[in-house]
Formats: C-alpha cells, sequence, structure tokens
C-alpha cells in the first residue's frame, strides 16, 4: 500500500519534524516501510499555468502546432505543439524556459522550423497521472504564470508499506489509520475527520434494504441524486495517482479516495437496479458478470448482494456489470458494508480474484466505519458539487456487534513482561494518543479497545503490551540476561547418534551428505523402472510427479546416483531423512527417521563394495554402541532390490534395517559398468540401542598362543559357528587371514588367539579346543587343507 | 722378511683404497687375514727362523696384522659413511606441485550451519530437540493459537496429506510438544525451559532462486518465571553475535504471528556494510531482515499446559537455510537440495 505525506498531514500536523524519521520510527513501531521512498514533484521545477491565446496550423506538419501562450508574462510565448487538444482559451501547464522536468531543462531550440520558447506538458510528463492524450487541462480559475505547485499539492513523499505487514491491523488500510500512528509516535494530536451530518435526512424515506445472511456484519446504505460533475479535482487525482490507483471519473474516484483515506471500501449502484437490496447466498452455483466484464462462477459459499433474487454483486469484491453507474443513471445508491472476513478471503480464492476492497475485508474491517464513511463521503462530495442532493434516510443494518474488549492489567504485569520500566503516565499517554480509553488507579490499568482494534487484533493483555512498548521503541530497551538457574542440558540420544553417524560416514568413510525431498519424484523414479514406492499422498501437490510420500530413501538416492554418474568412478551419499512407512490403525502416518547410504563403484566387484557397506554399518555399531552386528537374509518388499544378498541388520536382536544389492534391471537403467550397494538403517532403532561402552581389559603378563587353521570351504559362517559353540573364553581374537577362491578348492584360513590374564596356557588344552571345532566342523563336512 | 712385510702392507693400504664395497673389502680380510690369509702365511713362514728372531719378527706381524685389521675396519667404516653419503645424493627430490588425490568426504551445508547454531545454544543451556515431519493440525495450527480461518491455513500454502495430516510449515508445529515435555520440570523444579528444535519445514509455493517448498528453520523457546522482552533482545543479539562471530546490532520491529504476542521481525545490521552505510547485500537499508520472534502468546503457553499468569517466555525461529545461504554466499536455494555431488562436494568441513 503507497501512502502519501500529504495525506497524512491532513490529520496530523507534523510541522518541525522530520518527515524522513518519522517514517523510519513508523517502519520499527507499526510496519516495515520498503526500502524506495519517493519524492514526488521534486524532479520538476517552472511549471506554470498557461492560457493559448492564439492556434495556427503547422505550414507541413498536420500534428503541430503553433501556438502563443500567456504565461503571465509582458509578452506571449511562441511554442510548437503536438498535442491534439490544444484550443484558444484552454489553460494548461507550461514548462517556461528554464523549467525542469526530470533530467531535462527547457531551453528555447527550433522545433520544425519554428523557435519554440517552452513545453505545453501532459499530465502524465508532470507525474501526476498517465494520461498522456494531451496536454493538461486546468480548468480551475487561476492565474497564468501560476507556479502549478502552488495550486496542486504536487510535491508530496509517497512511501510503501508491504501488505503483508498489515494483514493483523485492519484500521492501518486507510491514511487516517496509518495517521493515528504517526500521531502517536510524533506525540501530536491527531485531527478528527469532517462529516455530513446524516441525521438530517433521517425524514427521507428509507431503502428497502434486507441482510438474509449471519455472513454481513453490517449493511448501510444512502441514496442521492444530481452528481453535475465527472472529473475529479486535480488534489484528488494526484493523491489517487501517487496511491498507485487511476482516476477513473468523479463518483468512482471519490469511492476509491474514501477507500483509501478511511479504509472502508464502497461501491455505488444505479438505484434503478437495487430497488429491494438483499445480502444473501444462494442454494444454486450461477455464473455472474463482474464490472470488469468477467464471467465468474458463483457457488453456494459466495454471499452476493442482490437485487431481491437478482445477484448484482459479489459482496466485498466487486461490483456486476448491470447494475454499474451508467450515462442516464439518474439516481445512486451507496453501498457501505462489513462482512465476515473469512468468508471473503475464502471467496477470493475460490473466484482467483483479489480486490483492493476484499483485501480489506479479509482483515475483518470495523462495522463502526460503514456509516462514518458514508457521512464523510456526503461531506466531501458536497465540497466538490454542491448541487448533489441526498433522497434517501441513512439505512442501516447493524446485525453483528463485535463484543466490546475492555482488560485491565498492572504495573507489575507490564514490569514483567518488558523487563525495564515504563511510567504509568507514559503507558496512558500512549494508550491514549492510539485510541484506547485508559485510566489508571495506583497502578491498576483499565483500557477499552476502540472498535477499529476490537475486531480480532487487541484481544488480551498482552496486546495491550505490544502498543505500549512498540511506541515506546524497541531500540530504547535496556536490555539484560535472565535471572534463570542453571541445569545440564541433555541432548535427544537421536540427535546425538545423527551427528556422530555423519562425522564417522564423512571423516571415516568419505562418504558424501546430501539432502533431497521428502516425496517420490515419479518420473525420475519411472525412468530407472522403479516403482511408485509410498502409500500416503499429498492432497494439493502442485505437481502430481511429486504428490507421493516415499516409504525408502533408496529409490532418491538412486535418482542421486544417476544425476552424478560424472562425478567420479566411485563415490558414496548418504542422508538422514524421514520417510513415512505406513499408516498406523488410527490412519496416522508412521514416519520413520532413516539413514540411507548408497555407494557407486565403476566396474564389477560388486562383493568388495558390498564388504565396504558392511564394513561402514559395522563401524557406526561399533563406534557408537559397541556392539556387533548380526545378519539374517530377507525376501525383497520393493523392486529395487537385489534378491540376492538382501539382509537385515540386527543389532541386539533388533533389526535396525537393511543392506542390498540393486535388482539388475534397475542396474541396467542406472549404470551397465558399475556396482551399486544400499544401506538404510532406522535412527530411532539405532539410538534406542543401549551403548555397551569400552570394557577395558589390562595386557596379559602371560604369552597368548595362536593358530591358525585352514579348511576347505567357501562359507565362513559354519566356522563362525563352531567356534561360538566352543564357548570358550580363552579365545581372545578370531581372524580370518586368507580367502581363496576356486570353483572346488576353495579354503579359508583362520587364526585364533588364545590367551589368559593370569597363567600360560598349555599346548595340551588349546589343542584340545582347536580339535573340538576342527571335530565339529568334520562332521559338518569341512575339512582342514592338508 | 721385512720387505715382504712392507709390500704386503703397502699392497694391503693401495687395495684398500681401491675396495669401494662390502663384499670386496670382506674378500681383503680373507685374503689377508684369512686363515689362509697372506699375513697368517707369513706367521706360518716363521717356522725357520731362530727364537730370537721369530720373537721379533713375530712381533712384527703381528703389528701387521693389528694394522690391517684395524685399516680394513677403518675402511668399512668409511665405506658405510659413503653409502649412507651415495644414498643420500641419490634420494630424489619429489615435486610438490604434483597434486595429491584429495579424496575426502562432505557435509550438507544446512548440517554445517545447524551444528554451529546447536553448539551455540547447548553452551546457553538450551537442548537439542527432534521432531517429525508429518503433523497435525493440532500441532502446527491450533496449539500454537494459529485460529481456523488464519490464511496460513490455507491449502496453498500448507502440504496437506491425504489423511488429515500435514507436512509442517513451520518448526513452531513443536512448540507445543517442547512445553508439556518440560512444562512438569518447569513447574515442580523450577527448571527454565530451553530448547531449540532444527527441522525441514514444507510451504506448498511455487520454487525459484530464493523459494524453496523444502527448507530448514530452527526454532527456539525460553519459558520461565518473568522472561521478558528484554531478555530476548539480550537472547537474540547475544545468540546471533555468536552465530556471525562479530558484534552484530539488532532492531525489532513489530510483526505479526499468530504465536506470539508481541510478535517481531529482528533485523541485524548488514554483515557487509555494519549498517552505517548501507549496500547492495542489504538493498541499502543498512539492515537485513533475520528471523521472527516474540514473546509466547499466552494461549500458547495454556495450550502446553502452562499458566500464562505465572510464567512468560520468548520463542524465535532462525531461517537455517537463508543462515546457510548468507554464510556461504549461496545464491539459488534450489542447490541445497539438488543432490549434486559437484556441488554440495564443497562443503568438507568448517570448524
Amino acid at each position: 500500500m503507497f501512502l502519501s505525506m500529504n495525506w497524512i498531514k491532513d490529520f496530523v500536523d507534523l510541522s518541525g519534524l522530520d518527515e524522513l524519521k518519522l517514517i523510519n520510527q513508523f517502519s520499527l513501531s507499526t510496519a516495515e516501510v520498503e526500502n524506495d521512498i519517493q519524492f514526488k514533484g521534486s524532479d520538476i521545477s517552472g511549471i506554470v499555468v498557461a492560457e493559448i491565446k492564439s492556434v495556427e496550423n503547422h505550414p507541413e506538419s498536420k500534428k503541430l502546432h503553433l501556438l502563443k501562450v500567456d504565461i503571465g508574462e509582458e509578452a506571449l510565448v511562441d511554442v510548437v505543439c503536438g498535442a491534439p487538444n490544444v484550443r484558444v482559451g484552454m489553460k494548461t501547464a507550461f514548462a517556461k524556459v528554464g523549467a525542469k522536468i526530470g533530467e531535462i531543462e527547457i531551453t528555447p531550440r527550433p522545433l520544425a522550423g519554428f523557435m519554440s520558447c517552452g513545453m505545453c506538458c501532459s499530465e502524465k510528463e508532470i507525474g501526476i497521472s498517465d494520461d498522456h492524450s494531451g496536454i493538461m487541462e486546468i480548468t480551475d480559475d487561476v492565474k497564468n504564470g501560476t507556479d502549478l505547485k502552488e495550486i496542486y499539492a504536487i510535491d508530496d513523499i509517497i512511501f510503501e508499506v508491504d501488505n503483508k505487514s498489515l494483514t493483523n491491523r485492519p484500521d492501518l488500510w486507510s491514511h487516517y489509520g496509518i495517521a493515528r500512528e504517526f500521531a502517536a509516535i510524533a506525540q501530536r494530536p491527531l485531527r478528527s475527520l469532517e462529516f455530513d451530518d446524516l441525521t438530517a435526512y433521517n425524514s427521507l424515506p428509507a431503502v428497502d434494504m434486507k441482510i438474509e445472511d449471519p455472513l454481513c456484519y453490517r449493511y448501510s446504505c444512502l441514496q442521492f441524486e444530481n452528481i453535475s460533475r465527472s472529473v475529479s479535482p486535480v488534489d484528488m487525482r494526484i493523491r489517487l495517482f501517487y496511491c498507485g490507483m487511476r482516476a477513473i471519473n468523479f463518483l468512482a474516484d471519490m469511492t476509491n479516495y474514501l477507500m483509501l483515506e478511511m479504509g472502508q471500501p464502497m461501491h455505488a449502484f444505479d438505484s434503478r437496479k437495487v430497488e429491494n437490496i438483499r445480502i444473501k447466498r444462494f442454494d444454486h452455483d450461477f455464473d455472474f458478470q463482474t464490472l470488469d466484464g468477467v464471467e465468474r462462477h458463483i457457488d453456494t459459499d459466495t454471499l452476493m448482494i442482490c437485487n431481491g433474487d437478482t445477484p448484482v454483486a459479489i459482496a466485498g469484491i466487486m461490483g456486476g456489470l448491470d447494475s454499474e453507474i451508467v450515462e442516464d443513471t439518474h439516481t445512486l445508491t451507496l453501498e457501505s458494508a462489513t462482512f465476515d472476513a473469512a468468508s471473503i478471503r475464502k471467496s477470493t480464492v475460490r473466484l482467483s480474484h483479489r480486490t483492493d476492497a476484499s483485501m480489506r475485508y479479509e482483515k475483518s474491517l470495523d462495522p463502526e466505519l460503514t456509516t462514518a464513511a458514508i457521512a464523510r463521503f456526503v461531506y466531501l462530495l458536497k465540497q466538490y458539487d454542491s448541487a448533489v442532493q441526498v433522497v434517501s434516510a441513512l439505512t442501516d443494518d447493524y446485525a453483528y456487534h463485535y463484543p466490546e474488549v475492555t482488560l485491565s492489567f498492572d504495573k507489575a504485569y507490564v514490569d514483567k513482561y518488558t523487563g525495564i520500566e515504563i511510567d504509568n503516565d507514559t503507558i496512558l499517554s500512549t494508550l491514549t494518543r492510539l485510541g484506547f480509553t485508559a485510566s489508571c488507579d495506583s497502578d491498576n490499568f483499565e483500557v477499552k479497545v476502540p472498535s477499529w482494534r476490537a475486531t480480532k487484533d487487541v484481544t488480551i493483555k498482552a496486546d495491550i503490551i505490544e502498543e505500549i512498548t512498540r511506541i515506546y521503541g524497541y531500540d530504547n530497551f535496556e536490555i539484560h540476561t535472565a535471572n534463570a538457574p542453571l541445569f545440564p542440558t541433555r541432548p535427544e540420544p537421536v540427535k546425538k547418534d545423527e551427528d556422530n553417524v555423519k562425522d564417522i560416514l564423512v571423516k571415516h568413510f568419505n562418504l558424501h551428505e546430501l539432502h533431497s525431498y521428502v516425496w517420490n519424484y515419479v518420473d525420475e523414479l519411472k525412468e530407472l523402472g522403479i516403482a511408485n514406492v509410498g502409500e500416503i499422498k499429498l492432497m494439493n501437490a502442485s505437481n502430481p510427479n511429486i504428490e507421493t510420500i516415499r516409504k525408502t530413501m533408496i529409490p532418491t538416492q538412486l535418482c542421486q546416483v544417476r544425476s552424478n554418474l560424472g562425478f567420479a568412478p566411485s563415490f558414496g551419499i548418504f542422508e538422514v531423512g524421514r520417510i513415512v512407512a505406513g499408516m498406523t490403525d488410527d490412519n496416522l502416518c508412521i514416519e520413520e527417521k532413516k539413514l540411507g547410504i548408497t555407494l557407486y563403484r565403476k566396474g564389477s566387484d560388486i562383493r568388495s563394495l558390498y564388504f565396504e557397506m558392511k564394513e561402514i554399518v559395522e563401524t557406526l555399531v561399533d563406534e557408537l554402541k559397541h556392539k556387533s552386528v548380526s545378519y539374517e537374509k530377507l525376501d525383497p518388499t520393493f523392486d529395487f532390490e537385489h534378491p540376492v544378498n538382501l539382509n537385515a541388520v540386527i543389532v541386539d536382536g533388533a533389526v535396525l534395517g537393511r543392506i542390498g544389492m540393486i535388482h539388475p534391471s534397475v542396474m541396467k537403467k542406472l549404470d551397465k559398468r558399475a556396482v551399486v550397494v544400499f544401506a538404510e538403517i532406522d535412527m530411532d532403532k539405532f539410538a534406542a540401542i543401549e551403548n555397551d561402552s569400552i570394557r577395558y581389559v589390562g595386557p596379559s603378563k602371560f604369552p597368548g598362543i595362536e593358530i591358525d587353521l585352514s579348511f576347505l570351504t567357501s562359507r565362513f559362517a559354519p566356522i563362525k559357528k563352531a567356534i561360538e559353540n566352543a564357548a570358550c573364553e580363552l579365545i581372545r581374537g578370531v581372524d580370518v587371514i586368507d580367502i581363496y577362491e576356486a570353483d572346488e578348492n576353495s579354503s579359508i584360513a583362520v587364526r585364533l588367539t588364545f590367551s589368559d590374564n593370569t597363567r600360560t596356557l598349555t599346548r595340551e588344552e588349546v589343542a584340545q579346543v582347536v580339535d573340538g571345532i576342527v571335530g565339529e566342523l568334520e562332521q559338518n563336512g569341512i575339512t582342514l587343507k592338508k | 722378511m721385512k720387505e715382504k712385510l712392507e709390500q704386503l702392507k703397502a699392497q694391503l693400504g693401495a687395495e684398500l683404497a681401491a675396495a669401494v664395497d662390502g663384499q670386496t673389502l670382506e674378500s681383503l680380510r680373507v685374503k689377508y687375514l684369512g686363515k689362509k690369509g697372506s699375513i697368517t702365511d707369513l706367521l706360518k713362514g716363521m717356522k725357520s727362523l731362530s727364537n730370537d728372531e721369530k720373537k721379533t719378527f713375530g712381533q712384527l706381524v703381528n703389528n701387521l696384522k693389528q694394522t690391517a685389521a684395524e685399516s680394513i675396519s677403518q675402511r668399512a667404516e668409511e665405506l658405510k659413511k659413503l653409502e649412507i653419503e651415495r644414498e643420500i645424493e641419490s634420494t630424489p627430490e619429489f615435486d610438490l606441485t604434483i597434486p595429491v588425490r584429495a579424496d575426502r568426504g562432505s557435509y550438507h551445508p544446512i548440517t554445517l550451519v545447524q551444528r554451529e547454531c546447536e553448539r551455540i545454544f547447548t553452551t546457553m543451556g538450551f537442548n537439542v530437540e527432534d521432531y517429525p515431519e508429518v503433523v497435525t493440525d493440532y500441532e502446527c495450527f491450533e496449539a500454537v493459537n494459529v485460529p481456523k480461518d488464519h490464511p496460513a491455513r490455507d491449502m496453498q500454502d500448507t502440504y496437506y496429506l491425504e489423511n488429515g495430516e500435514l507436512l509442517k510449515s513451520q518448526t513452531s508445529a513443536a512448540q507445543n510438544a517442547i512445553l508439556k515435555k518440560y512444562g512438569k520440570q518447569l513447574m515442580e523444579d523450577g527448571m527454565p525451559i530451553r530448547a531449540i528444535f532444527p527441522g525441514r519445514c514444507f510451504r506448498n509455493e511455487a520454487t525459484d532462486a530464493t523459494h524453496e517448498n523444502t527448507f530448514f528453520q530452527m526454532e527456539g523457546v525460553m519459558v520461565d518465571k518473568d522472561i521478558s522482552i528484554s531478555n530476548l533482545i539480550y537472547f537474540m543479539k547475544t545468540m546471533l553475535s555468536e552465530v556471525f562471530q562479530k558484534d552484530v546490532k539488532v532492531r525489532l520491529r513489530p510483526g505479526f504471528f499468530p504465536f506470539v504476542e508481541p510478535g517481531f521481525e529482528l533485523d541485524i545490521s548488514c554483515l557487509i556494510c555494519g549498517g552505517e552505510t548501507g549496500c547492495p547485500s542489504c538493498n541499502h537499508s543498512g539492515w537485513l531482515e533475520l528471523c521472527p520472534c516474540g514473546m509466547i502468546h499466552p494461549e500458547v503457553l495454556k495450550e502446553g499446559g502452562i499458566d500464562p499468569e505465572k510464567y512468560t517466555g520468548f520463542a524465535f525461529g532462525l531461517g537455517l537455510t537463508r543462515l546457510a545461504m548468507m554464510k556461504y554466499g549461496i545464491k539459488d536455494i534450489r542447490d541445497l537440495n539438488s543432490g549434486s555431488l559437484k556441488v554440495m562436494s564443497q562443503f568438507t568441513d568448517d570448524k
């Protein structure tokens, strides 16, 4: 929203104060002012009123005219002018020699063979409207030669406040509301608006009007006729233009002017089209043409203004084309109303049509405004067009009153909330300037909230704190630390583990952490031949491609691998992210926090890559939990999983996740000449594993015995089992020292380390254990290599 | 005989000087001092001499033997030294301009920034919390005083799931749970609630260089008796000065957020120009809008089971994604979720 300092100064005297400084204070106390403050008129000088005394056609040009103009000096001035609307007797804006318009300085110069000593200006050239159809026509009775800035308020400071900063302040959607803030900040009095006395029309007939729907809070209207003026006064047009609106015609400009001044949207109907006004919703959908000529679909939730049963306007949003003011309109009905804010907002969303009016309505406008705005409208109307006649009584249906809000609190409450000392007088004067009715009785305050702040904005004591402190100024706060006792912090176990896991993966295994999205990119999965993996969908995804929440992180990582194929011949990526595993019986999402790791390597040695993953998983478990991992074969759940070597990762009997290979059909699409291994670990389950911590064993004074055994087998599992079955405490270490793979004569060499901290072991007792192990394996057909 | 002695001595001297390796030296030792060596032979040849001669000559031979042994071992020492010298001389100098393979892993920049913030807040007594991404309407909105008709609830901003749950649009969705989790300790043991909860948030909006539908925030709350606006400003200033490693100026402007009252937009003095002059990076205002904050709304406290008449608190929401972009000069927010190793592998560490 653009705001004019001239307009604000109509209501508060800021003389002697630095206006830019005030705007900055407004930014800190009320709402943020955008950076580019405009100094309107500052780039223009030397523009005067000129009267065209003679017009001659240029001998060679059809467009150009040779004018003589009177600029209040002894001699007339010769000007060559190309505007189509020149005529003798017309008064216009004239840039005389020496005048400046932006960067241009006006000098006498020949133009199409004739000297031209100045320039007749269009309104656009002066910067007061976007009208460039001809030169400005001045109809006011002013002396030739008068500087335009003396008669019109061309000089102005315009600043912008982002609408988003005003969402909670319906009262700030107007110059009068903004002026109230400036008055409070500058500690100057706020002037009252001048109104017409509407009670004077009480004896006139009322308008036939009735609210038939609770979504309309208040509807006020008044009829009048005999408007003789069609073009608005220049100053009004300048203000509208500076504030981002185009001047249309006097009546439309007046409603816009009132909206910008008081914040109340208004609408004028042709009275013939609204003989009995009804405000209601319909029980069926229909199409309705708004005054911008667009057919809009109206549903049963959209509140309409109707003439009997004929809709004439979308309440709070836009009028209809049929009821618009036209040439032969004689009597006008002026509407000033308040509607349910949420209903208007939802209607604008459904209609995809937001207007200046609806933007204000959706902020919860003060219903007290409706009649005040009409009174102000009539006051201004009469100022500018004395022939106007009011022909109805003010007709007002005030269906819903917001409750009055009165708040009481004491000084201690303010002290506690602010943490600084703000004295009672400051509190009282601040609130009073902002329109609150405030009183104080020995540190106890009672405050009545003004109607324009009581529609939703100020409802509790804490809101009053904001009023006091923002005007006091946060820059003026003395700041200090809290007097809170100290207690140790206890990080969530899963957060701690997550941090450590990341460190190990990055520092020890050189993996890269990547982020992704919580949904599947279906098209990318399709390219890899992976079905959409996920159950729950987004209801309102803008793109159907991303509507499914992922059930596993791995497909996302496969897509990432695919987009990084050229990065390096070998790399690994990981992410700690979320998935939705399924739904509870109560239809709630089962969200799980997962660690996804995917390793990629050019070549065909899948086994070594798989064992690298095994090392990663076991290192994580060993480092952070001091526990060992076991595996159990799994059947695939997802179509990207290779049915072979899919293993559950088990610690302490709990399945933490799985490691596996990628299904050949996916691998062929991903990269035929590479291998990929993945692991997906549940972080919450990981965190739940108790940390065994380090159990210190002192060095043994007695020598240990190492026994190397080589078995004719390709599988370590039975050897491991036999060693475990031996359940011998003396076995302190089991290492696989050699694996020989051949079609038939595969062998695995194992080194067993025996030791005891209290004595030297004998060959015999060790041999006994070894014989037991060998014997068990022999029974299973696994013999020692000769 | 004497001549022979002298001759042998001279011969040995010459041969030792010519010997340049251990093997030659060993063969010289055998040649002269071995069982069948020349000097040993001399001793053998003494049989024919008289006793006196034997005595004299024997002494001479023994002297020679000793001298020979000494010169051989001396030569051996020399050779060892020579060998070391040769080894040093032959050791090549390396060309350190040849690059090494810098195979290092990398963290996501959000992780780096998040950890730094967590570290700072932890030192100030804040607990780090973890929170899901799928939440209920109650958690995300109702419990934090976002009324039914607030625009934030509109479909175009929040991702709703088919079952009525939603992807959290703000980390404030965790506030209620945090208040409930620590409320008892606050009321019974006087332990102030100090918690931060970093997390991923989602907004249903079109993406461009400055907008993402998926981004990270870090929420912080502190609740105790008598927590004031003055405390809030102090904490924010202190924390942000730590985050940016310089004394930042902060400024508060009124801002409307349903979960706080009063609510603020917090600006910090521009990190580039210091706020004095204004520069392109702060859009010539001298200030950067950094994070919304405020005093926790009494309704939010109440909903969390905490009596707003007894306790007050503040809350803030730091944009971690924004911080990461500021810190590393990332111009396009979409880079962060691009999954591009070429870009992301730069963030090896930042301690």
